[in-house]
Protein backbone atom coordinates (compact mmCIF):
# COMPACT_ATOMS: atom_id res chain seq x y z
CA UNK A 1 0.00 0.00 0.00
CA UNK A 2 1.37 3.65 -1.02
CA UNK A 3 -0.68 6.17 0.15
CA UNK A 4 -0.61 9.16 -2.90
CA UNK A 5 -2.70 11.35 -0.76
CA UNK A 6 -2.59 11.55 3.33
CA UNK A 7 -4.60 13.56 4.91
CA UNK A 8 -3.78 14.13 8.71
CA UNK A 9 -6.03 16.63 11.21
CA UNK A 10 -7.23 18.69 8.56
CA UNK A 11 -10.03 21.30 9.91
CA UNK A 12 -11.83 24.00 7.92
CA UNK A 13 -13.43 27.18 9.78
CA UNK A 14 -15.27 29.39 8.13
CA UNK A 15 -16.40 31.81 11.45
CA UNK A 16 -17.86 29.34 13.49
CA UNK A 17 -19.03 26.58 11.24
CA UNK A 18 -16.88 23.83 11.34
CA UNK A 19 -16.64 23.05 7.37
CA UNK A 20 -14.43 20.60 7.77
CA UNK A 21 -13.66 18.79 11.25
CA UNK A 22 -10.20 16.85 12.14
CA UNK A 23 -10.27 15.03 8.74
CA UNK A 24 -7.57 11.95 8.29
CA UNK A 25 -7.46 9.90 5.34
CA UNK A 26 -5.07 7.71 3.63
CA UNK A 27 -5.63 7.10 -0.28
CA UNK A 28 -3.79 4.61 -2.19
CA UNK A 29 -2.23 5.63 -5.48
CA UNK A 30 -4.46 2.17 -6.30
CA UNK A 31 -7.63 3.38 -5.02
CA UNK A 32 -11.01 4.57 -6.89
CA UNK A 33 -12.02 6.82 -4.04
CA UNK A 34 -15.48 7.88 -3.04
CA UNK A 35 -16.54 10.59 -1.04
CA UNK A 36 -20.30 10.79 -0.11
CA UNK A 37 -22.38 11.83 2.78
CA UNK A 38 -25.21 14.50 2.54
CA UNK A 39 -25.50 18.12 1.23
CA UNK A 40 -23.17 20.49 3.20
CA UNK A 41 -21.29 17.78 4.71
CA UNK A 42 -18.48 19.12 3.19
CA UNK A 43 -17.21 16.82 0.52
CA UNK A 44 -16.22 19.94 -1.81
CA UNK A 45 -14.57 22.01 1.04
CA UNK A 46 -12.59 18.89 1.57
CA UNK A 47 -11.95 19.13 -2.38
CA UNK A 48 -11.07 22.71 -2.59
CA UNK A 49 -8.38 22.66 0.64
CA UNK A 50 -6.39 19.48 -1.37
CA UNK A 51 -6.09 21.74 -4.63
CA UNK A 52 -5.51 24.94 -3.16
CA UNK A 53 -8.60 26.65 -3.65
CA UNK A 54 -9.35 26.84 0.35
CA UNK A 55 -6.74 26.63 2.60
CA UNK A 56 -7.31 24.96 5.88
CA UNK A 57 -7.61 26.13 8.85
CA UNK A 58 -5.14 23.37 11.01
CA UNK A 59 -3.85 20.15 9.58
CA UNK A 60 -1.63 19.19 6.92
CA UNK A 61 -2.24 17.60 3.32
CA UNK A 62 0.65 15.62 1.91
CA UNK A 63 0.86 14.11 -1.80
CA UNK A 64 3.67 11.59 -2.33
CA UNK A 65 5.13 12.40 1.01
CA UNK A 66 5.52 16.16 0.19
CA UNK A 67 3.25 18.94 2.07
CA UNK A 68 1.05 20.48 -0.18
CA UNK A 69 -1.20 22.42 2.39
CA UNK A 70 -1.48 26.17 1.55
CA UNK A 71 0.09 25.73 -2.06
CA UNK A 72 -1.57 28.14 -4.88
CA UNK A 73 -4.30 26.01 -6.79
CA UNK A 74 -2.00 26.58 -10.20
CA UNK A 75 0.93 24.71 -7.95
CA UNK A 76 -1.30 21.88 -6.89
CA UNK A 77 -2.13 21.30 -10.47
CA UNK A 78 1.31 21.42 -11.51
CA UNK A 79 2.24 18.34 -9.05
CA UNK A 80 -0.64 16.76 -11.22
CA UNK A 81 -3.61 16.79 -8.85
CA UNK A 82 -5.87 17.62 -11.23
CA UNK A 83 -9.84 18.38 -10.24
CA UNK A 84 -13.16 19.29 -12.18
CA UNK A 85 -15.60 21.12 -10.57
CA UNK A 86 -19.49 20.65 -9.41
CA UNK A 87 -20.53 23.40 -11.67
CA UNK A 88 -18.50 22.34 -14.55
CA UNK A 89 -16.21 24.90 -15.52
CA UNK A 90 -15.10 25.28 -19.24
CA UNK A 91 -14.02 27.77 -20.91
CA UNK A 92 -17.20 28.66 -22.95
CA UNK A 93 -15.87 30.99 -25.97
CA UNK A 94 -13.14 28.45 -25.77
CA UNK A 95 -13.89 25.53 -28.95
CA UNK A 96 -13.73 22.15 -27.08
CA UNK A 97 -10.42 21.36 -28.73
CA UNK A 98 -8.67 24.81 -26.94
CA UNK A 99 -10.45 23.75 -23.59
CA UNK A 100 -8.18 20.62 -23.63
CA UNK A 101 -5.32 22.35 -24.81
CA UNK A 102 -5.68 24.61 -21.90
CA UNK A 103 -5.72 21.44 -19.77
CA UNK A 104 -2.07 20.34 -21.30
CA UNK A 105 -0.60 23.81 -20.69
CA UNK A 106 1.92 22.52 -18.70
CA UNK A 107 2.79 20.30 -21.31
CA UNK A 108 3.95 22.64 -24.06
CA UNK A 109 7.26 22.97 -23.55
CA UNK A 110 7.43 26.29 -25.81
CA UNK A 111 9.17 29.37 -24.01
CA UNK A 112 8.39 32.59 -24.66
CA UNK A 113 11.01 33.36 -26.92
CA UNK A 114 10.33 30.57 -29.32
CA UNK A 115 6.56 31.13 -29.21
CA UNK A 116 7.15 34.96 -30.18
CA UNK A 117 10.12 34.91 -32.75
CA UNK A 118 8.86 31.35 -33.91
CA UNK A 119 10.91 28.63 -34.50
CA UNK A 120 10.57 24.73 -34.77
CA UNK A 121 10.31 23.78 -31.15
CA UNK A 122 7.19 26.20 -30.81
CA UNK A 123 5.61 24.12 -33.66
CA UNK A 124 6.90 20.31 -32.23
CA UNK A 125 5.16 21.20 -29.20
CA UNK A 126 1.92 22.17 -30.20
CA UNK A 127 1.76 19.60 -32.72
CA UNK A 128 2.21 17.14 -29.88
CA UNK A 129 0.03 18.72 -27.57
CA UNK A 130 -2.90 18.85 -30.36
CA UNK A 131 -2.35 14.75 -30.75
CA UNK A 132 -2.27 14.44 -26.87
CA UNK A 133 -5.81 16.66 -26.90
CA UNK A 134 -7.12 14.72 -29.60
CA UNK A 135 -6.38 11.43 -27.76
CA UNK A 136 -7.87 12.59 -24.90
CA UNK A 137 -11.16 13.64 -26.92
CA UNK A 138 -11.19 9.92 -28.54
CA UNK A 139 -10.41 8.63 -25.03
CA UNK A 140 -13.99 10.56 -23.54
CA UNK A 141 -15.95 9.77 -26.99
CA UNK A 142 -15.73 13.60 -27.87
CA UNK A 143 -13.30 13.45 -30.66
CA UNK A 144 -16.07 14.95 -33.27
CA UNK A 145 -16.94 17.47 -31.11
CA UNK A 146 -13.33 19.43 -31.17
CA UNK A 147 -14.36 22.57 -33.38
CA UNK A 148 -17.62 23.54 -31.51
CA UNK A 149 -17.61 25.98 -29.02
CA UNK A 150 -17.23 24.79 -25.29
CA UNK A 151 -20.19 26.89 -24.40
CA UNK A 152 -22.49 25.68 -27.16
CA UNK A 153 -21.96 21.45 -25.72
CA UNK A 154 -25.06 19.59 -24.03
CA UNK A 155 -24.38 19.09 -20.32
CA UNK A 156 -23.27 15.62 -20.56
CA UNK A 157 -21.41 16.50 -23.10
CA UNK A 158 -19.23 19.31 -21.07
CA UNK A 159 -18.74 17.01 -18.25
CA UNK A 160 -16.86 14.67 -20.41
CA UNK A 161 -14.59 17.56 -21.84
CA UNK A 162 -13.85 18.77 -18.44
CA UNK A 163 -12.46 15.27 -17.71
CA UNK A 164 -10.58 14.93 -21.21
CA UNK A 165 -9.17 18.19 -19.92
CA UNK A 166 -8.12 16.62 -16.82
CA UNK A 167 -6.42 13.88 -18.64
CA UNK A 168 -4.44 15.33 -20.89
CA UNK A 169 -2.39 16.52 -18.33
CA UNK A 170 -1.30 12.89 -17.27
CA UNK A 171 -2.27 13.60 -13.36
CA UNK A 172 -1.10 11.65 -11.10
CA UNK A 173 -4.77 11.92 -8.91
CA UNK A 174 -7.94 13.10 -10.44
CA UNK A 175 -10.40 14.51 -8.50
CA UNK A 176 -13.94 14.84 -9.76
CA UNK A 177 -16.65 16.33 -7.96
CA UNK A 178 -20.06 14.66 -8.95
CA UNK A 179 -19.25 13.35 -12.41
CA UNK A 180 -22.60 11.77 -12.98
CA UNK A 181 -24.54 14.43 -11.41
CA UNK A 182 -27.90 15.73 -13.59
CA UNK A 183 -26.69 13.24 -16.87
CA UNK A 184 -29.04 10.73 -18.38
CA UNK A 185 -28.74 7.55 -17.44
CA UNK A 186 -27.24 6.45 -21.07
CA UNK A 187 -24.87 9.58 -20.26
CA UNK A 188 -24.33 7.96 -16.64
CA UNK A 189 -23.03 4.97 -18.22
CA UNK A 190 -20.79 6.35 -20.60
CA UNK A 191 -19.09 8.41 -17.45
CA UNK A 192 -18.53 5.53 -15.19
CA UNK A 193 -17.11 3.75 -18.02
CA UNK A 194 -14.72 6.55 -18.59
CA UNK A 195 -14.11 6.97 -14.88
CA UNK A 196 -13.46 2.82 -15.05
CA UNK A 197 -10.80 3.73 -17.52
CA UNK A 198 -9.30 6.36 -15.72
CA UNK A 199 -8.41 4.25 -12.87
CA UNK A 200 -7.44 1.14 -14.78
CA UNK A 201 -4.93 3.25 -16.40
CA UNK A 202 -3.46 3.70 -12.91
CA UNK A 203 -4.65 6.88 -11.65
CA UNK A 204 -5.63 7.69 -8.34
CA UNK A 205 -9.43 8.79 -8.54
CA UNK A 206 -11.17 10.01 -5.68
CA UNK A 207 -14.50 11.38 -6.52
CA UNK A 208 -17.36 12.76 -4.96
CA UNK A 209 -20.69 11.40 -6.18
CA UNK A 210 -24.07 11.72 -4.51
CA UNK A 211 -25.40 8.41 -7.46
CA UNK A 212 -25.08 5.44 -4.68
CA UNK A 213 -25.39 2.46 -6.75
CA UNK A 214 -22.69 4.56 -9.09
CA UNK A 215 -20.45 4.49 -6.17
CA UNK A 216 -21.40 1.01 -5.10
CA UNK A 217 -20.65 -0.50 -8.68
CA UNK A 218 -16.70 1.40 -9.30
CA UNK A 219 -15.39 2.17 -6.21
CA UNK A 220 -13.14 0.72 -4.27
CA UNK A 221 -13.37 2.58 -1.18
CA UNK A 222 -15.82 5.02 0.44
CA UNK A 223 -15.42 7.78 2.87
CA UNK A 224 -18.73 8.72 4.84
CA UNK A 225 -18.58 12.66 5.51
CA UNK A 226 -21.19 14.07 7.84
CA UNK A 227 -20.88 17.53 9.36
CA UNK A 228 -16.94 18.13 8.12
CA UNK A 229 -16.68 14.13 9.65
CA UNK A 230 -15.13 10.96 8.67
CA UNK A 231 -17.89 8.94 10.09
CA UNK A 232 -16.75 5.74 8.06
CA UNK A 233 -13.94 4.50 5.64
CA UNK A 234 -13.06 1.49 4.32
CA UNK A 235 -14.91 -1.27 1.54
CA UNK A 236 -18.01 -0.37 -0.26
CA UNK A 237 -19.85 -3.48 1.23
CA UNK A 238 -18.83 -2.42 4.61
CA UNK A 239 -20.18 1.14 4.61
CA UNK A 240 -23.31 0.39 3.01
CA UNK A 241 -24.08 -1.58 5.94
CA UNK A 242 -23.24 0.62 9.16
CA UNK A 243 -25.40 1.89 10.96
CA UNK A 244 -24.27 5.35 11.85
CA UNK A 245 -24.12 6.09 7.94
CA UNK A 246 -27.49 4.50 6.95
CA UNK A 247 -28.69 6.96 9.75
CA UNK A 248 -26.84 10.15 8.05
CA UNK A 249 -26.50 9.14 4.47
CA UNK A 250 -30.12 7.65 4.07
CA UNK A 251 -32.57 9.71 6.39
CA UNK A 252 -33.27 7.07 9.14
CA UNK A 253 -33.19 3.51 10.68
CA UNK A 254 -35.01 1.25 8.45
CA UNK A 255 -36.43 -1.40 10.28
CA UNK B 1 -8.25 42.77 -49.37
CA UNK B 2 -4.18 43.32 -48.81
CA UNK B 3 -3.67 43.96 -52.15
CA UNK B 4 -6.06 46.60 -52.52
CA UNK B 5 -4.41 47.94 -49.79
CA UNK B 6 -1.16 47.65 -51.28
CA UNK B 7 -2.08 49.98 -54.15
CA UNK B 8 -4.15 52.03 -52.10
CA UNK B 9 -1.76 55.40 -52.86
CA UNK B 10 -1.66 54.62 -56.92
CA UNK B 11 -5.47 54.97 -57.02
CA UNK B 12 -5.50 58.40 -55.53
CA UNK B 13 -3.34 61.34 -55.14
CA UNK B 14 -5.27 63.06 -52.75
CA UNK B 15 -3.72 63.96 -49.67
CA UNK B 16 -6.52 63.71 -47.26
CA UNK B 17 -7.50 60.49 -48.27
CA UNK B 18 -4.49 59.21 -47.60
CA UNK B 19 -3.95 60.75 -44.46
CA UNK B 20 -7.47 59.13 -43.04
CA UNK B 21 -5.85 55.92 -44.57
CA UNK B 22 -2.48 56.30 -42.14
CA UNK B 23 -4.57 57.29 -39.11
CA UNK B 24 -7.03 54.28 -39.43
CA UNK B 25 -3.75 52.07 -40.42
CA UNK B 26 -2.62 53.67 -36.93
CA UNK B 27 -5.38 52.94 -34.71
CA UNK B 28 -5.20 49.30 -36.29
CA UNK B 29 -1.67 48.89 -34.62
CA UNK B 30 -2.99 50.10 -31.85
CA UNK B 31 -6.07 48.41 -31.42
CA UNK B 32 -3.96 45.12 -32.23
CA UNK B 33 -1.99 46.06 -29.17
CA UNK B 34 -4.83 46.79 -26.75
CA UNK B 35 -6.30 43.42 -28.05
CA UNK B 36 -4.27 41.24 -26.50
CA UNK B 37 -5.00 43.34 -23.15
CA UNK B 38 -8.41 43.53 -23.36
CA UNK B 39 -9.38 40.77 -25.81
CA UNK B 40 -7.66 38.38 -25.40
CA UNK B 41 -6.53 38.43 -21.16
CA UNK B 42 -9.87 39.90 -20.58
CA UNK B 43 -7.88 43.25 -18.27
CA UNK B 44 -9.99 46.22 -19.41
CA UNK B 45 -7.62 49.00 -19.59
CA UNK B 46 -8.21 52.25 -20.46
CA UNK B 47 -5.05 54.07 -20.77
CA UNK B 48 -3.76 52.28 -23.54
CA UNK B 49 -2.92 55.76 -25.14
CA UNK B 50 -0.27 55.99 -22.25
CA UNK B 51 2.36 53.22 -23.91
CA UNK B 52 1.60 54.66 -27.20
CA UNK B 53 3.23 58.00 -25.87
CA UNK B 54 5.98 56.30 -23.94
CA UNK B 55 6.90 55.58 -27.58
CA UNK B 56 6.41 58.75 -28.90
CA UNK B 57 7.99 60.65 -26.50
CA UNK B 58 10.93 58.50 -26.48
CA UNK B 59 11.91 58.50 -30.33
CA UNK B 60 11.12 62.19 -30.21
CA UNK B 61 13.79 63.22 -27.74
CA UNK B 62 15.97 60.66 -28.54
CA UNK B 63 15.80 61.36 -32.32
CA UNK B 64 15.64 65.39 -31.96
CA UNK B 65 18.58 66.09 -28.81
CA UNK B 66 20.52 62.99 -28.95
CA UNK B 67 20.49 62.58 -32.98
CA UNK B 68 19.37 58.67 -32.67
CA UNK B 69 17.98 57.25 -35.79
CA UNK B 70 14.50 56.81 -35.19
CA UNK B 71 14.45 52.56 -36.05
CA UNK B 72 17.19 52.83 -33.28
CA UNK B 73 14.87 54.84 -30.52
CA UNK B 74 12.35 51.46 -30.85
CA UNK B 75 14.20 49.73 -28.54
CA UNK B 76 14.81 52.00 -25.84
CA UNK B 77 10.90 52.88 -26.65
CA UNK B 78 9.83 48.92 -25.80
CA UNK B 79 12.05 48.81 -23.14
CA UNK B 80 10.40 51.73 -21.58
CA UNK B 81 7.01 50.49 -22.08
CA UNK B 82 7.54 46.94 -20.53
CA UNK B 83 8.68 48.54 -17.44
CA UNK B 84 5.71 50.70 -16.88
CA UNK B 85 3.70 47.66 -18.26
CA UNK B 86 5.13 45.88 -14.88
CA UNK B 87 4.55 48.90 -12.68
CA UNK B 88 1.03 49.56 -13.84
CA UNK B 89 0.98 45.36 -14.04
CA UNK B 90 1.77 44.42 -10.47
CA UNK B 91 -0.30 46.41 -8.14
CA UNK B 92 -3.30 45.70 -10.68
CA UNK B 93 -3.43 41.99 -10.44
CA UNK B 94 -6.40 41.33 -7.99
CA UNK B 95 -8.35 44.20 -9.21
CA UNK B 96 -11.68 43.14 -11.85
CA UNK B 97 -13.14 45.22 -13.82
CA UNK B 98 -14.35 48.84 -13.02
CA UNK B 99 -11.57 49.00 -10.60
CA UNK B 100 -8.87 47.70 -13.13
CA UNK B 101 -10.73 50.24 -15.99
CA UNK B 102 -10.28 53.24 -12.79
CA UNK B 103 -6.37 52.54 -12.36
CA UNK B 104 -5.78 52.08 -16.20
CA UNK B 105 -7.31 55.55 -16.86
CA UNK B 106 -5.41 57.11 -13.95
CA UNK B 107 -2.05 55.55 -15.23
CA UNK B 108 -3.01 57.39 -18.50
CA UNK B 109 -3.27 60.86 -17.17
CA UNK B 110 0.11 60.41 -14.88
CA UNK B 111 1.73 59.66 -18.38
CA UNK B 112 0.07 62.79 -20.29
CA UNK B 113 0.33 64.65 -17.24
CA UNK B 114 4.04 64.24 -16.91
CA UNK B 115 4.41 64.91 -20.67
CA UNK B 116 2.95 68.57 -20.37
CA UNK B 117 5.16 69.31 -17.41
CA UNK B 118 8.24 68.00 -17.94
CA UNK B 119 11.17 70.58 -19.68
CA UNK B 120 12.44 67.17 -21.62
CA UNK B 121 9.36 66.58 -23.08
CA UNK B 122 8.64 70.33 -24.57
CA UNK B 123 5.67 70.77 -21.79
CA UNK B 124 2.53 71.40 -23.20
CA UNK B 125 3.67 72.26 -27.15
CA UNK B 126 5.82 68.69 -27.39
CA UNK B 127 8.36 68.21 -29.38
CA UNK B 128 8.70 69.48 -33.22
CA UNK B 129 11.12 69.18 -35.93
CA UNK B 130 11.65 64.87 -35.95
CA UNK B 131 13.68 63.62 -38.40
CA UNK B 132 12.15 61.30 -40.94
CA UNK B 133 12.03 57.50 -40.40
CA UNK B 134 15.21 55.86 -42.58
CA UNK B 135 16.46 52.44 -43.27
CA UNK B 136 19.74 52.77 -45.01
CA UNK B 137 19.61 55.19 -47.63
CA UNK B 138 15.76 54.91 -48.20
CA UNK B 139 14.40 57.76 -46.61
CA UNK B 140 10.66 57.66 -45.67
CA UNK B 141 9.46 61.72 -46.25
CA UNK B 142 6.03 61.13 -48.10
CA UNK B 143 2.60 60.54 -46.94
CA UNK B 144 2.11 57.83 -49.15
CA UNK B 145 5.31 56.37 -47.58
CA UNK B 146 4.38 56.24 -44.41
CA UNK B 147 0.97 54.82 -45.42
CA UNK B 148 3.58 51.66 -46.65
CA UNK B 149 5.23 51.89 -43.50
CA UNK B 150 2.22 51.30 -41.30
CA UNK B 151 0.63 49.15 -44.12
CA UNK B 152 3.76 46.84 -42.74
CA UNK B 153 3.20 47.63 -39.09
CA UNK B 154 -0.05 46.32 -39.60
CA UNK B 155 0.48 43.15 -41.10
CA UNK B 156 3.25 42.06 -38.89
CA UNK B 157 1.19 43.06 -35.53
CA UNK B 158 -1.75 41.28 -37.09
CA UNK B 159 0.46 38.02 -37.82
CA UNK B 160 2.33 38.13 -34.31
CA UNK B 161 -1.34 38.37 -32.47
CA UNK B 162 -2.98 35.89 -34.29
CA UNK B 163 0.57 33.63 -33.78
CA UNK B 164 0.41 34.42 -29.65
CA UNK B 165 -3.49 33.55 -29.84
CA UNK B 166 -2.89 30.09 -30.80
CA UNK B 167 0.05 29.09 -28.88
CA UNK B 168 -0.13 28.10 -25.11
CA UNK B 169 -0.10 31.90 -24.39
CA UNK B 170 -2.95 32.93 -26.14
CA UNK B 171 -5.18 29.84 -24.91
CA UNK B 172 -3.92 30.47 -21.45
CA UNK B 173 -5.11 34.24 -21.53
CA UNK B 174 -8.69 33.18 -23.11
CA UNK B 175 -9.10 31.08 -20.09
CA UNK B 176 -7.72 33.66 -17.75
CA UNK B 177 -10.94 35.82 -19.56
CA UNK B 178 -13.01 32.92 -19.60
CA UNK B 179 -12.76 31.69 -16.23
CA UNK B 180 -10.01 32.26 -13.41
CA UNK B 181 -10.71 29.92 -10.81
CA UNK B 182 -10.76 27.56 -13.55
CA UNK B 183 -7.75 28.47 -15.23
CA UNK B 184 -5.93 27.96 -12.07
CA UNK B 185 -6.49 23.96 -12.45
CA UNK B 186 -4.74 24.22 -15.56
CA UNK B 187 -2.05 25.05 -13.59
CA UNK B 188 -2.05 28.53 -15.27
CA UNK B 189 0.40 30.90 -13.20
CA UNK B 190 -2.65 33.77 -13.30
CA UNK B 191 -0.49 36.67 -11.99
CA UNK B 192 2.54 36.01 -14.80
CA UNK B 193 -0.19 35.31 -17.76
CA UNK B 194 -1.50 39.28 -16.72
CA UNK B 195 1.80 40.44 -16.67
CA UNK B 196 2.66 39.02 -20.23
CA UNK B 197 -0.74 40.72 -21.30
CA UNK B 198 0.33 43.92 -20.46
CA UNK B 199 3.75 43.28 -21.66
CA UNK B 200 2.77 42.58 -24.99
CA UNK B 201 -0.11 45.45 -25.69
CA UNK B 202 2.67 47.88 -24.48
CA UNK B 203 5.42 46.43 -26.95
CA UNK B 204 2.78 46.92 -29.92
CA UNK B 205 1.94 50.29 -28.59
CA UNK B 206 5.21 51.71 -28.29
CA UNK B 207 6.21 50.25 -31.33
CA UNK B 208 2.80 52.29 -33.00
CA UNK B 209 4.44 55.28 -31.37
CA UNK B 210 7.78 55.38 -32.29
CA UNK B 211 6.83 55.31 -35.59
CA UNK B 212 4.11 57.82 -35.29
CA UNK B 213 6.32 60.33 -34.12
CA UNK B 214 8.45 60.90 -37.20
CA UNK B 215 5.30 60.34 -39.35
CA UNK B 216 4.24 63.56 -37.57
CA UNK B 217 7.04 65.27 -37.30
CA UNK B 218 5.60 66.79 -34.07
CA UNK B 219 4.26 65.38 -31.08
CA UNK B 220 2.49 67.01 -28.49
CA UNK B 221 0.81 65.95 -25.06
CA UNK B 222 -2.93 66.67 -26.56
CA UNK B 223 -2.43 63.49 -28.87
CA UNK B 224 -2.13 60.59 -25.97
CA UNK B 225 -4.86 61.84 -23.48
CA UNK B 226 -7.85 59.85 -22.65
CA UNK B 227 -9.96 59.94 -25.49
CA UNK B 228 -6.84 58.16 -27.71
CA UNK B 229 -7.44 55.89 -25.48
CA UNK B 230 -11.34 55.45 -25.56
CA UNK B 231 -11.04 55.39 -29.27
CA UNK B 232 -8.73 52.39 -29.32
CA UNK B 233 -11.19 50.62 -27.03
CA UNK B 234 -13.89 51.52 -29.14
CA UNK B 235 -11.94 50.06 -32.39
CA UNK B 236 -11.53 46.98 -30.67
CA UNK B 237 -15.08 46.89 -28.68
CA UNK B 238 -16.77 47.47 -32.30
CA UNK B 239 -14.83 44.92 -33.84
CA UNK B 240 -15.11 42.40 -31.39
CA UNK B 241 -12.69 41.53 -28.48
CA UNK B 242 -10.05 39.07 -28.85
CA UNK B 243 -10.38 38.70 -33.23
CA UNK B 244 -7.58 40.00 -34.75
CA UNK B 245 -9.99 40.75 -38.29
CA UNK B 246 -12.39 42.24 -36.11
CA UNK B 247 -10.48 45.18 -33.85
CA UNK B 248 -8.68 46.12 -37.57
CA UNK B 249 -12.00 46.39 -39.16
CA UNK B 250 -13.52 48.32 -35.85
CA UNK B 251 -10.38 50.81 -35.98
CA UNK B 252 -11.37 51.53 -39.66
CA UNK B 253 -14.50 51.79 -38.61
CA UNK B 254 -13.91 54.22 -35.51
CA UNK B 255 -11.36 56.91 -38.08
CA UNK B 256 -13.24 56.49 -41.08
CA UNK B 257 -16.44 56.83 -40.00
CA UNK B 258 -16.65 60.10 -38.84
CA UNK B 259 -14.95 61.35 -41.74
CA UNK B 260 -17.42 60.32 -44.12
CA UNK B 261 -19.99 62.04 -42.40
CA UNK B 262 -18.09 65.39 -42.27
CA UNK B 263 -20.19 67.48 -44.24
CA UNK B 264 -23.08 66.89 -40.97
CA UNK B 265 -19.89 69.16 -39.35
CA UNK B 266 -21.13 69.28 -36.02
CA UNK B 267 -23.41 66.64 -35.96
CA UNK B 268 -21.45 63.95 -37.28
CA UNK B 269 -20.19 62.49 -34.07
CA UNK B 270 -23.63 62.64 -32.60
CA UNK B 271 -24.77 60.61 -35.53
CA UNK B 272 -21.64 58.14 -34.89
CA UNK B 273 -22.44 58.43 -30.92
CA UNK B 274 -25.80 56.91 -31.48
CA UNK B 275 -24.87 54.16 -34.08
CA UNK B 276 -22.18 52.88 -32.18
CA UNK B 277 -25.36 52.37 -29.34
CA UNK B 278 -27.39 51.05 -31.92
CA UNK B 279 -24.75 48.45 -32.70
CA UNK B 280 -23.83 47.82 -29.19
CA UNK B 281 -27.65 46.89 -28.57
CA UNK B 282 -27.53 44.73 -31.79
CA UNK B 283 -24.22 43.39 -31.79
CA UNK B 284 -22.77 43.54 -28.28
CA UNK B 285 -20.18 41.25 -29.12
CA UNK B 286 -18.80 43.61 -31.90
CA UNK B 287 -19.01 43.49 -35.64
CA UNK B 288 -16.61 40.54 -36.54
CA UNK B 289 -16.63 38.63 -32.86
CA UNK B 290 -13.59 35.95 -32.25
CA UNK B 291 -15.07 32.97 -34.11
CA UNK B 292 -16.82 35.25 -37.08
CA UNK B 293 -13.75 34.08 -39.73
CA UNK B 294 -13.14 30.70 -38.60
CA UNK B 295 -12.96 28.95 -41.40
CA UNK B 296 -11.21 31.45 -43.03
CA UNK B 297 -8.93 31.94 -40.34
CA UNK B 298 -7.67 28.67 -40.02
CA UNK B 299 -7.47 28.06 -43.92
CA UNK B 300 -4.78 31.12 -43.56
CA UNK B 301 -2.99 30.32 -40.09
CA UNK B 302 -2.04 26.72 -41.80
CA UNK B 303 -0.80 28.64 -44.94
CA UNK B 304 1.01 30.75 -42.72
CA UNK B 305 2.02 28.23 -39.98
CA UNK B 306 1.44 25.26 -40.95
CA UNK B 307 0.00 24.59 -38.31
CA UNK B 308 -1.80 21.31 -37.49
CA UNK B 309 -4.67 19.91 -38.76
CA UNK B 310 -6.82 18.44 -35.75
CA UNK B 311 -9.65 17.01 -37.92
CA UNK B 312 -6.76 14.43 -39.37
CA UNK B 313 -6.06 13.42 -36.02
CA UNK B 314 -9.02 11.74 -35.32
CA UNK B 315 -8.45 8.17 -35.40
CA UNK B 316 -11.99 6.82 -34.86
CA UNK B 317 -15.34 8.34 -34.75
CA UNK B 318 -15.89 5.75 -31.66
CA UNK B 319 -13.74 6.37 -28.78
CA UNK B 320 -10.12 4.12 -28.64
CA UNK B 321 -9.06 1.16 -26.71
CA UNK B 322 -6.55 2.92 -25.55
CA UNK B 323 -5.78 6.14 -23.94
CA UNK B 324 -3.55 8.82 -23.45
CA UNK B 325 -1.76 7.25 -21.02
CA UNK B 326 -1.23 4.30 -22.87
CA UNK B 327 1.90 4.92 -24.65
CA UNK B 328 3.47 5.04 -21.46
CA UNK B 329 5.25 1.36 -20.21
Amino acid sequence: MTAVLEIEHLTLRFGGVNALNDLSLQIDQKALHAVIGPNGAGKTSFFNCLTGYYRPTSGVARFQGSDITGLGAAKVAALGIRRTFQNIRVFPKMSVLENVLAGGHLRATANLLSITVGGPGFRQSERELHKEAMASLEFVGLADQFNNLAGDLPYGMRKRMELARVLIANPIVVLLDEPAAGVSSVEREELSRVIRRIHDNGTCVVMIEHDVDLVMEIATEVTVLDHGRIIASGLPEEVRNDAEVIRAYMGRDRK
Amino acid sequence: MVVLAAFFPQFTQNQYYLGVAFQAEMLMCLALGLNIVVGYAGLLDLGFAAFFAIGAYTTGILSTKEHWSILASIAPGVVIAVICALIIGFPTLRLRSDYLAVVTLGFGEIIQTIAINLNQTGGPTGIYAIPAFSIGSIVVNSNAGYYYVFLILVIIFALFSTRLRYSRLGRAWLCIREDEDAAKAMGINISHYKLYAYMFGAVLGSITGSLYAPALTAISPASFGFSESLLIVMAVAIGGLGSVWGVMFGAAVVEIFPEVFRQFAQARLLIFGILLVFLMVMRPRGLFPERAFQGLGARLRSRFFKSIDPAALIVSDGVKTSGPRAEEP
